[in-house]
């Protein structure tokens, strides 16, 4: 047929092209976004879960689960209590465990909290899809007043390698009593990750060894050490915060975590990571809930925007259905025209969408890597996406019914004649 | 007139719009015959559309008996009535017969997507049974246009032309009947009987049957015969309100 139901849907939709174009971009936009925000939330789900990565299980003095993981990981709030030097050493000697990095916390530099650890905490800690932590500039801290800072403190602060900094007592941004007579110098520049380590300025557990060692009680003694007398002293730490620990085989993990939390010498809490990230998540999972609410009533809103341009074509198409109906064509092939229209105008609708949703991502995936360390891949629809395009193609020609069922009704009260 | 002979045949014909009380229409008896070409005239707002509308079984009498081409258009479901409709009647309306959005020719064509018979009527009617557009261009021909212009757009011909176009499209593949809706209401006099007599050309080489309803007493002298609607109408009342309608 030369010209059957499709041509006849296609070239009358090409006639009324500008009020479509207008619903298709609406509607992929509206696609856009929701794709967008599903690939965001989905993305930075299994972002915040692989905040630690290869890392078996995490160490603390006896407190919860979530509050361990808050201090060690996310550097929220402070431990109750600091385990011993020496448990970390019998740790580190268990034949399960390939490595064991010490995490001594409880200082900070204008508000970035600092991490006292061994030079391994960049051998060993890994973030994201297994990403170790790499070097903008410089090199890990080597001498004792050394000191590397993470991606944003470096950006915030404005920070070149060299740069002295003074360290302060307490997390607290204002008021801490400052570490003053021994600056540190910033040797080495981490990347950006994405990370909390980002935020983390990072020394060597002798350093914060040091600039404790003329303090009492949270406040410097009247006794002054200063900075050259102090290297002369062996500086061994007594106490610190946390373990991250990777194992030789993942079969050891549960065996080590009821050893750790057995522990005799002092309490200790062993959890892992993954298991108290996704338990973290779902209690702060209402952000997630409602992006897809918002993005739920946006294509809500979209397809109703469809419905009512359909809708508002319907005077303007009278005159088409009358005389359709006059050289004889079914009232059900006028209903037909509709839903072929709005099949097209979702089709367009879709491909225009996804489109845009990969543009938008393409635009913006190098400047979250850039600035925010957010290595996020070009996402491939998932089955899930899949299946929402495709309710949405459907919903669209239920709706599209109702105009074509409209159209059929005005056309029986028309008769053949249209009086406008 | 014998049964046999009755193109139309119309008994007791009532019909008024639901919406309104009042009855429109009430027709004791109207016979077309096969062949014939009846001028209905009627003042605007008398029902002459709606009779019409009744005849192509797009409207259903509340009570009486229309047949049409010996069809009684009651015992038909709605998708028979548009299928009978498509197979047997042409229909010309005053104006915006035509896709605006499809050339002449394919205005034309979709009579013949929508009915196979009159699909194969063209092609039997043709030497070369693959030439449905060349049986068109002929009644095109007939009706004094080219085929340059048949390939137009509908949006760009003058309005004489579009309503030479829908003629060609009620007459392609020879319906029994031709039913005209004051088609040349928006052309000039000039213009006016120039196209009735290409019309009745058309019309003739299939011995179509023509139900015309016009207000223009001055198209009159072109046809078999001529009745004024009030006079065989016996609804009662014309208000005002239905005028509008």
């Amino acid at each position: 047929m030369k010209t059957g139901l499709l041509t006849i849907a296609f070239k009358s939709a090409l006639n009324r092209k500008t009020n479509l174009v207008l619903a298709i971009v609406s509607i992929a936009l509206s696609i856009t976004l929701i794709l967008s925000v599903d690939t965001v939330r989905k993305q930075t789900k299994e972002r915040f879960l692989n905040t630690v990565s290869q890392t078996d299980l995490i160490v603390g003095a006896r407190s919860g689960p979530i509050n361990l993981l808050l201090y060690s990981v996310f550097h929220i709030g402070n431990a109750t209590n600091n385990m011993r030097y020496s448990s970390y050493q019998a740790i580190q000697n268990f034949k399960e465990v390939e490595w064991a990095v010490p995490l001594s916390l409880g200082d900070s530099h204008k508000g970035f909290r600092v991490i006292g650890t061994e030079p391994t905490f960049y051998k060993h800690l890994r973030y994201g899809n297994a990403q170790s932590l790499a070097f903008n500039q410089g090199a890990p801290f080597n001498d004792l007043y050394d000191a590397v800072i993470g991606a944003n403190v470096a950006k915030k602060l404005n920070y070149q390698l060299g740069q002295k900094m003074v360290l302060s007592h307490g997390t607290s941004e204002i008021g801490s009593p400052k570490h003053g007579n021994k600056p540190f110098v910033v040797t080495g520049i981490l990347a950006p990750t994405g990370t909390p380590i980002d935020n983390s300025v990072q020394v060597s557990l002798q350093a914060i060894e040091a600039i404790h060692i003329d303090w009492r009680g949270g406040i410097q003694s009247p006794l002054k050490i200063t900075a050259q007398q102090t290297r002369k002293i062996k500086l061994q730490p007594k106490e610190i915060t946390a373990i991250m620990i990777g194992l030789k085989k993942p079969i050891y993990t549960f065996k080590m975590q009821r050893t750790l939390n057995q522990w005799q010498s002092e309490p200790l809490l062993a959890i892992l990571p993954g298991a108290t990230l996704a338990q973290l998540w779902q209690s702060i999972s209402l952000f997630e809930k409602v992006l897809l609410a918002i993005a739920a009533m946006v294509f809500v809103s979209a397809l109703f925007g469809m419905l009512i341009t359909l809708l508002s074509t319907l005077n303007e198409r009278r005159r088409e259905v009358a005389v359709l109906r006059a050289i004889g064509m079914h009232s059900w092939d006028i209903i037909k025209l509709f839903a072929i229209e709005t099949a097209l105008i979702m089709t367009f609708a879709i491909g225009l969408g996804v489109l845009s949703l990969y543009g938008l991502l393409a635009m913006i995936l190098p400047i979250l890597a850039n600035t925010y360390g957010l290595h996020l891949s070009l996402p491939v629809l998932d089955s899930q996406q899949i299946l929402l395009l495709a309710a949405a193609f459907g919903i669209a020609l239920l709706l599209s019914l109702l105009p074509g069922w409209l159209a059929y009704r005005q056309s029986l009260a028309d008769g053949l004649t249209v009086k406008i | 007139m014998k049964h046999n002979d009755v193109a139309i045949n119309i008994e007791n014909l009532r019909f008024g719009w639901p919406a309104q009380n009042h009855e429109l229409l009430n027709i004791p008896s109207l016979q077309v015959a096969y062949g014939e070409h009846l001028f209905i005239q009627g003042a605007s707002g008398s029902g002459k559309s709606t009779l019409l509308n009744l005849m192509a079984g797009v409207l259903t009498p509340y009570d009486g008996q229309i047949k049409v081409l010996g069809q009684d258009l009651k015992s038909l479901s709605s998708g028979q009535k548009d299928r009978f409709r498509a197979d047997h009647i042409g229909i010309v309306f005053q104006q915006f017969n035509l896709l605006p959005y499809l050339n002449g020719l394919q205005n034309i064509e979709l009579a013949l997507n929508i009915s196979k018979k009159r699909r194969q009527h063209v092609q039997s009617a043709t030497p070369n049974k693959q030439c449905v557009e060349a049986r068109i261009f002929a009644l095109l021909d007939s009706l004094g246009l080219n085929a340059k212009t048949a390939l137009q757009a509908a949006s760009q011909l003058s309005i004489g032309q579009q309503q030479r176009i829908a003629v060609a499209r009620a007459l392609i593949g020879s319906p029994e009947l031709l039913i005209a809706d004051e088609p040349t209401s928006a052309l000039d006099s000039d213009s006016r009987d120039r196209f009735m007599t290409q019309l009745f050309n058309a019309a003739e080489q299939s011995k179509t049957t023509i139900v015309f309803v016009s207000h223009d007493q001055g198209l009159k002298h072109h046809f078999h015969r001529q009745i004024n609607l009030a006079e065989i109408n016996q609804a009662c009342s014309n208000t005002d309100e239905e005028r509008q309608r």
